[in-house]
């Protein structure tokens, strides 16, 4: 990444030098299938148990109650379809700004999703009555941590205060994806039936995930097959993965504290230095409803595909909203479920800070942004 | 210079990405996201995108994807859409190029700090009289100077077409040779929005609640029905269902109220026509110039004079040599210079 300033840890951080050290091992002779029966076999399951345990430390739950999968996305659609699968007749709740990995699974249930606040968070009230009114029958909410693409917090204790009264048998979830790096989960996991998260979104490696499965919760499994993970989550360990991901998640909840404080000094510097430079520019959310190293603005008179565009020509890594198969910027979901107007909504620019960034890349990226909305802004 | 490439997934494009690359110029490949919905022979399919990336790869170019499908929903299918209501002939390829390719490529380009804008179309840059004309592609067979004629001298003077002078098949040797993954792929056919499966009847039929319209003969009598009346074309001969017998009968008018006149083919006969939306190239040329007109994108070119213009407005009438069937209205009319080899202007039909 030399030369590079990168902006874009929401997407994807980089790993960490410890987890990398971590999983080589088990690329190399380490290769054993943990499910075997010989010695080589039995060292494997012992790293795969050891880093469940490391797991379930962070998450504040049973070491039974973590299962590994192959990504976030996988561990989303397991909670959310695979609790509707065991229960005749559910019905599926989320807000309209959850990621698509939850958004399309309500969707190809014909489910609920109810609207935001302007910040982006769950509408409780909304939430409330949208469980009322479905009178009674099961519910399988999802509701995220923190925000992908404008960082903000959903008080998941909140949530499921409101859940527990207006649908005393729902199942709860939260796609916690991005809130590994920010939050203690500890204090997440209690309030929820299921918890996602992603490997790479915390300088873990790709491919590799987490859903956190209370044990008295009942759901289908996803892949059914040699019954790993204990029947929820077939398909040969991804040892290595698994190995490193748990050392990228030990190593984020001991120094999170310190970084949270570091981040959001630099967050704070990115932003500020972005609005007193240009007019004509505002933050998506405030500060107090987000997480320390997201910053999302909204700049008037530009379109993002070419602010990305320049920026990428000036080596920083920044992006908007979510891109389509093809790689297209898409409008936001997001920022329309938020009622952001489609004329701001396209001038929006996501940056997101994480455990590599520096003060220097804060400084270059302020520079980059400021010259490059100067200069779309020219008139022509 | 820094040149913008719309790659559309295709061997023509590519080859002008490859063709910018020998000429030493500075290369970023685009692809334009234009159409969300269904798509079979689009340029705008997932598939189109990945063999688009997977040329900028080879040639080490960067590459791009740009979402314009609101554009492309405002300006070439509400249009094409509201053009059938109304009982007209529309040309949506045309449209995308006036308006997306070198409108809202051309502009994005330009904040971007590009010098040019290049496409993979079988047309050429003259220059006659210290000004740019399009002129035809060197392929005759594949000649696209027809969709591009609304480019004038200002736009031309920073558009390449790299690919203008070869002929498919060096295009093809071209790509082959350099081991491109596009050599072999198909041409794109007809309109990206518009299935195969589906056609043109099912798109429409989605937007648009049919109406059945009445068929009558050039006395009034009615003599058949025909389902639709937005998909009936002026001209059209098969597809009315009418009774055998008789000379051939042509739809010679259409009222979207809905009746639908057919009859023998002098009917359709004109010694001139009306033509709006001119977009000159250059400066408009004097009433009572020669010229050649084409009035579909692979048809011959007909001998004509304009003898009518308003060039306070944006319409003009040409008179024929001889008389002519006459073009659909909505059909793109292209006017050609009295040796055919470059565009003067050009409009719809009225």
């Amino acid at each position: 990444m030399a030369g590079f300033t990168y902006l874009d840890h929401a997407a994807t951080t980089p790993m960490r030098a410890e987890a990398v050290a971590a999983m080589l091992p088990f690329l190399t002779e380490r290769f054993a299938n943990p499910s075997g029966s010989h010695r080589f076999a039995r060292a494997t399951r012992q790293a795969v148990d050891e880093a469940r345990d490391v797991v379930a430390e962070v998450l504040g739950c049973g070491p039974g109650e973590v299962v590994f999968t192959g990504s976030g996305t996988e561990a989303d659609n397991t909670a959310v379809l695979g609790s509707l699968a065991v229960r005749p007749g559910a019905v599926a709740v989320c807000p309209a700004a959850e990621h698509h990995a939850v958004l399309e699974c309500v969707h190809k249930v014909d489910g609920v999703v109810v609207p935001t606040t302007a910040t982006g968070a769950v509408d409780l009230a909304a939430l409330a009555a949208a469980l009322d009114a479905l009178d009674g029958r099961p519910v399988v909410v999802s509701v995220m941590t923190v925000n992908n693409e404008v960082g903000t917090v959903n008080d998941i204790a909140a949530v499921a205060t409101v859940v527990r009264r207006h649908a005393p048998k729902a199942v709860l979830h939260t796609d916690a994806v991005q809130a590994a790096s920010w939050l203690d989960l500890r204090t997440i996991t209690p309030h929820v039936d299921f918890l996602s998260l992603s490997a790479h979104k915390f300088g873990g490696p790709k491919g590799v995930g987490v859903l956190f499965a209370r044990n008295s919760v009942a759901f289908r499994p996803l892949l059914i097959g040699g019954g790993q993970e204990r029947e929820r989550r077939s398909g040969t360990h991804n040892v290595a993965g698994i190995v490193a991901l748990a050392e990228a998640l030990r190593l984020t909840d001991v120094e999170r504290v310190d970084e949270v404080a570091r981040l959001r000094h630099l967050r704070d510097a990115l932003v500020d230095g972005i609005i007193d430079a240009l007019p004509g520019v505002r933050e998506t959310v405030g500060r107090a409803h987000k997480v320390a190293g997201s910053a999302h603005l909204c700049i008037e008179g530009i379109e993002n595909e070419a602010l990305l565009y320049m920026l990428d020509e000036a080596a920083v890594c920044a992006s908007a909203a979510s891109a389509c198969a093809a790689g297209a910027m898409e409008p936001s979901h997001v920022l329309a479920a938020m009622g952001v107007p489609t004329a701001l909504a396209v001038g929006s620019l996501r940056l997101t800070l994480g455990h590599t960034t520096t003060a220097a890349d804060v400084e270059r990226g302020v520079e980059a942004v400021v010259a490059a909305v100067r200069r779309l802004r020219r008139p022509t | 210079m820094k040149v913008l490439v719309a790659l559309s997934g295709g061997v023509d494009s590519s080859v002008a990405a490859a063709e910018l690359l020998a000429a030493g110029h500075e290369v970023v490949g685009i692809t334009m996201r234009l159409w969300g919905g269904e798509s079979d022979t689009g340029c705008c399919s997932i598939a189109d995108v990945d063999d688009a990336r997977r040329v900028a790869q080879q040639l080490g170019i960067d590459h791009l994807v740009f979402n314009f499908t609101d554009d492309f929903e405002q300006h070439v299918v509400t249009p094409y859409v509201d053009a059938h209501r109304v009982g007209l002939t529309p040309n949506p390829c045309i449209e995308c190029n006036r308006h997306i390719k070198f409108h809202r490529l051309s502009e994005r380009a330009d904040l971007l700090g590009f010098d040019a804008v290049a496409t993979g179309h079988h047309a050429t840059v003259v220059e006659r009289d210290g000004k740019c004309w399009v002129g035809r592609g060197h392929d005759a067979a594949k000649d696209q100077s027809y969709v591009v004629h609304m480019l004038t001298g200002i736009d031309l003077a920073r558009t390449l077409f790299p690919i203008g002078a070869m002929t498919k098949a060096q295009v093809r040797e071209r790509a082959a040779a350099l081991g491109l993954r596009t050599a072999a792929k198909p041409d794109s056919q007809d309109v990206c929005f518009i299935t195969d499966h589906g056609g043109r009847a099912a798109f429409l039929g989605e937007r648009i609640e049919f109406r059945r319209a009445r068929v009558v003969d050039s006395e009034g009598s009615v003599v058949g029905e025909v389902p639709a009346v937005e998909m009936v074309t002026l001209g059209q001969r098969r597809g009315l269902h009418l009774p055998g017998g008789g000379p051939k009968q042509y739809v010679v008018h259409i009222d979207p109220a809905p009746t639908v006149m057919v009859g023998d083919e002098a009917l359709l006969q004109r010694e001139a026509m009306t033509v709006r939306d001119v977009v000159w190239v250059n400066d408009p040329p004097r009433n009572g110039a020669e010229m050649r007109v084409q009035c579909s994108a692979h048809g011959a070119t007909t001998a004509a004079t304009l003898t009518a213009d308003d060039f306070g407005g944006t319409s003009c009438e040409v008179r024929w040599h001889a008389p002519q069937r006459r073009v659909a209205p909505g059909q793109s009319v292209v006017f050609y210079d009295p040796t055919d080899a470059f565009v003067l202007g050009g409009g719809i039909a009225v």
